[in-house]
């Protein structure tokens, strides 16, 4: 077990060394100036030269990199060229938003897909499964925003439980919460719906196994055999789409970020990148490559507690 | 325990039977979608029996242990009686059921490497059945019988084990445990040795025989194995199609053989093919110092990979036309061997040549070597691809032709090929599921003869066949090495397959050739202890009487 952390754990540090490297490259080769996108066509070239310095781009490229990669080592991102602010300022007040949305957005899926996914396996075939999967196929086909417009004309605009928009900020907590529901219901559905279609086909695999006929000759019943046998099985595919749905909730919602207004990161990059911000979108970039490493890492150490083959090697 | 024990007894001792029957079985029919799979079978077991259903693959030997479990697949209808004890099970709701498995009647399946749940420990599937049926018992008393139970069945390993860390025996050892740990009155066992080595088989046979000594348990074996059931059961049914078709005290059974379908089976289980003698003529393929290795999995991150030794400095010779055994158990590295003799696994040391040239290559096997030599699989379903025409399926060899038969020669191949393996040129035209078992493993043969090698290799190629069409498939591989001029590699883990087919056999024992010789002196005077034990485990048929 602790030759498999170790192992996991160099990765994912080599990861994030590569992932760096790339990302500076890219964001450097893409055409556009900032400085002079920041001054305008009609700017001084002594004015552009001094921003330019000023910003540190005159500098040599490995200087910038390395300046880049120390800094973030040590929490400092840098300067923002348009917000004239720290970047890592800019980022966190953000990450209070898309994070906890992008939990909360899981944490429904979770909780939606699971019975959904059970009911379907032990019931294949038959009219509580065709349910789920008619269900979840609807689920998975139903753009996301669309939905979000939905919900805001039901629960915002016709019977007013739930703000149409907007984050009030967490003073306090429970309006923070409540301005979150909607715009999480709207991400978690097509995340449930796929998630209740992995569980229930893995568990219906797990089922098929010499091992439950097994826990069946014991005389265990069917549901004690899914519970006891089946789940645990069956949870690797679901542990793999659980983690790359996190990945993908903390930036992904972009679209729904603007749906109901929200100051999330999705927002940030897409601002950054149509601004030439280029430190802002390296730093936002890097820091959701490193959650998703992050995540693949969890997502590693939870296969290890489900499975002990895995723990060996 | 030694290993041939279990065979010594068979009807020894106390004769049970004079006892009620404990499990009776009357005119039980399972029909699934109006097709009929068990047509009014009846049986009885009394205490302490053992009784053996056999028969064919089909027969319904597990439908009707499925039927007693009360674990029929969903949409079987049953009809008749089955009592326990004087309880009708057929009648009883599923709550009642699931209280009389594992507690009444355990149940031992054929797969162990997938019989037990990969990610429990083995103390944890023990104590379940114990737990499940008295859930009030304290966590380390249900432990402590757990041990108590695999102690019983010959293993003392830590509860905390996972099934990857046991073997295949071991795992088979679990699997009993969980069955016998209430003790109960009847005991199924599915082909509990079928997946197995001889001398685990043997070791697992006897284990279940001390049981049902011990504990006055009933026993239903099921098993195709005739070998395995002369040398242990009081009684045998012999089931054919869905019915029992003869049922006797064993002595008997074997000695009169009334129906023609017992008679048959005993028959093709002792066949013996006529071998055509051996074209002598030089050498064809030589193996000097052969060496394959295996990385295993690093102590920690920073260390080099230790390699495991598969196969570990083997060398022989197989002349033009001759047929050589391999034999050995699992884990012996016959496998390995067979995949370097292919060029499909590198090796780490010495040289196999063919006709002179080598195998190998630059680390590349060598298409004009690799054209001499086919080969035939164990698995007949999971051999072909199934979206494919047979006529496609047989022709694939051609691709190590530089300049492939096309067209009319193409068809006249392909035809000669299926003649060649008694069946037809019409079923060139025809998708793998149209064909059995027995003729999918003929058409395994036809692909490996279509481009004329010298030497096929037939890796288990028997193993998973029915005993019948085993001796139609042994006659077939005998005529066609005279026919073609062939040479065999006939790898198998069972010594009585390749006696008869081989003129040569090697024993290979932990990656090394431990004994080779004719096979008649090998398999009547073997010199090597481990040779002596796989001989003493297998299982043999008494010598029948015409």
């Amino acid at each position: 077990m602790l030759a498999y952390l170790t192992r996991r754990l160099i990765s994912l540090v080599l990861s994030l060394a590569v992932a760096s490297a790339v990302i500076f490259l890219v964001v450097e080769v893409a055409p556009g100036d900032p400085a002079s996108y920041m001054l305008g066509i009609n700017a001084q070239p002594e004015t552009l030269a001094a921003l330019r310095q000023e910003l540190g781009l005159d500098l040599p490229k490995w200087q910038r990199y390395l300046a880049w990669t120390t800094g973030m080592l040590t929490g400092d991102f840098g300067t923002s060229y348009t917000y004239r602010a720290p970047v890592a300022e800019i980022i966190g007040e953000r990450l209070w938003i898309s994070l906890p949305l992008a939990l909360f957005a899981l944490t429904l899926a979770v909780l939606l897909a699971f019975p959904a996914g059970l009911i379907a396996a032990a019931t294949r075939g038959r009219a509580p499964d065709l349910g789920v999967m008619a269900f979840s196929q609807l689920g998975v086909a139903i753009p996301n925003f669309w939905f979000a417009m939905l919900l805001v004309l039901g629960f915002a605009i016709s019977w007013r439980i739930f703000p149409s928009g907007g984050f009030p900020g967490w003073q306090d907590p429970l309006l923070a919460l409540r301005a979150l529901t909607l715009p999480a219901v709207a991400l978690a559905l097509p995340q449930a719906a796929i998630l209740a279609r992995v569980l229930r086909s893995s568990l219906i695999d797990a089922l098929g196994e010499d091992y439950i006929r097994t826990a069946r000759a014991k005389g265990l019943t069917r549901t004690q055999t899914l519970w006891r046998h089946g789940v645990r099985n069956a949870l690797i595919p679901v542990l793999t789409i659980i983690g790359l749905q996190f990945s993908f909730l903390i930036a992904g919602g972009i679209i729904i970020e603007q749906v109901f207004y929200l100051p999330g990161l999705g927002r940030l990059i897409f601002q950054a990148i149509s601004q030439r911000d280029l430190i802002v979108v390296e730093s936002t970039v890097m820091l959701l490559v490193f959650a998703v490493i992050l995540v693949n890492f969890l997502t590693d150490l939870a296969y290890a507690l489900a499975d002990p083959r895995l723990r060996r090697t | 325990m030694r290993a041939s024990s279990w065979q010594k007894s068979p009807g020894g001792g106390r004769r049970p039977g004079a006892e009620p029957p404990l499990l009776d079985i009357d005119a039980l029919t399972v029909e699934i979608q109006g097709t009929r799979i068990l047509d009014s079978v009846s049986l009885t077991i009394a205490p302490g029996e053992i009784l053996a259903l056999t028969g064919e693959s089909g027969s319904g030997k597990s439908m009707t242990a499925l039927a007693a479990m009360g674990l029929l697949p969903q949409g079987a209808v049953a009809s008749g009686r089955i009592t326990l004890d004087g309880t009708d099970l057929l009648s009883l709701p599923e709550r009642r059921l699931c209280d009389i498995r594992g507690r009444d009647i355990g149940m031992v399946f054929q797969e162990p490497m997938t019989a037990l749940n990969p990610v429990q420990s083995i103390g944890a599937q023990v104590s379940e059945t114990i737990l499940q049926h008295a859930p009030r018992t304290p966590r380390a008393e249900a432990r402590a019988r757990a041990r108590e139970a695999l102690h019983r069945c010959g293993l003392d390993l830590p509860l905390s084990r996972y099934p990857h860390e046991l073997s295949g025996g071991q795992r088979q050892r679990v699997v009993i445990a969980m069955a016998i740990a209430l003790r109960p009155r009847l005991l199924i066992a599915d082909e509990p040795t079928t997946a197995l080595d001889v001398t685990t088989q043997a070791q697992i046979l006897g284990l279940l025989q001390d049981l049902t000594r011990t504990e006055g348990m009933a026993l239903m074996m099921i098993t195709h194995d005739l070998a395995v059931v002369a040398g242990m059961a009081h009684r045998i049914a012999v089931m054919q199609k869905g019915r029992i078709v003869e049922s006797a005290p064993t002595g008997q059974l074997i000695a009169r053989r009334d129906h023609p379908y017992t008679r048959a089976l005993f028959e093709a289980s002792g066949h013996q093919p006529h071998l055509p003698p051996r074209p002598d003529s030089g050498a064809l393929l030589q193996a000097q110092g052969v060496t394959c290795t295996y990385p295993l999995p690093r102590p920690h991150p920073f260390a080099a990979h230790p390699r495991f030794t598969a196969v570990d400095d083997v060398s022989f010779a197989i002349g033009r036309g001759e047929r050589v055994g391999l034999v050995g158990e699992s884990g012996c590295g016959k496998s390995t061997l067979t995949r370097a003799l292919l060029g499909l696994t590198p090796i780490a040391a010495g040289g196999i040549t063919l006709d002179g040239t080598p195998v190998f290559t630059h680390h590349r096997p060598n298409p004009q070597v690799r054209r001499k030599v086919q080969v035939v699989f164990q698995d007949p379903y999971g051999s072909f691809n199934p979206r494919h025409r047979v006529a496609r399926l047989i022709s694939e060899p051609f691709h190590l032709l530089p300049d492939p038969p096309r067209g009319a020669a193409r068809a006249e191949a392909i035809a000669e090929a299926l003649t060649a393996v008694g069946l037809s040129p019409d079923d060139a035209q025809k998708h793998i599921h149209a064909f059995s078992g027995g003729q999918r493993q003929r058409l395994a043969i036809a692909r490996a003869l279509i481009i004329r090698p010298e030497l096929i290799v037939f890796d288990e190629a028997v193993s998973a066949l029915d005993v019948r069409v085993r001796a139609q498939i042994l006659d077939l591989i005998a005529d066609l090495s005279a026919s073609y001029g062939l040479a065999y590699l006939f790898i198998s883990h069972d010594l009585s397959v390749v006696r008869g087919i081989t003129d040569r056999v090697m024993v290979m024992q932990k990656g090394r050739i431990v004994e080779a010789g004719p096979t008649d002196r090998i398999l009547s005077a073997p010199d090597h202890p481990y040779t002596r034990t796989l001989l003493d485990a297998a299982p043999r048929l008494p010598d029948l009487v015409p």
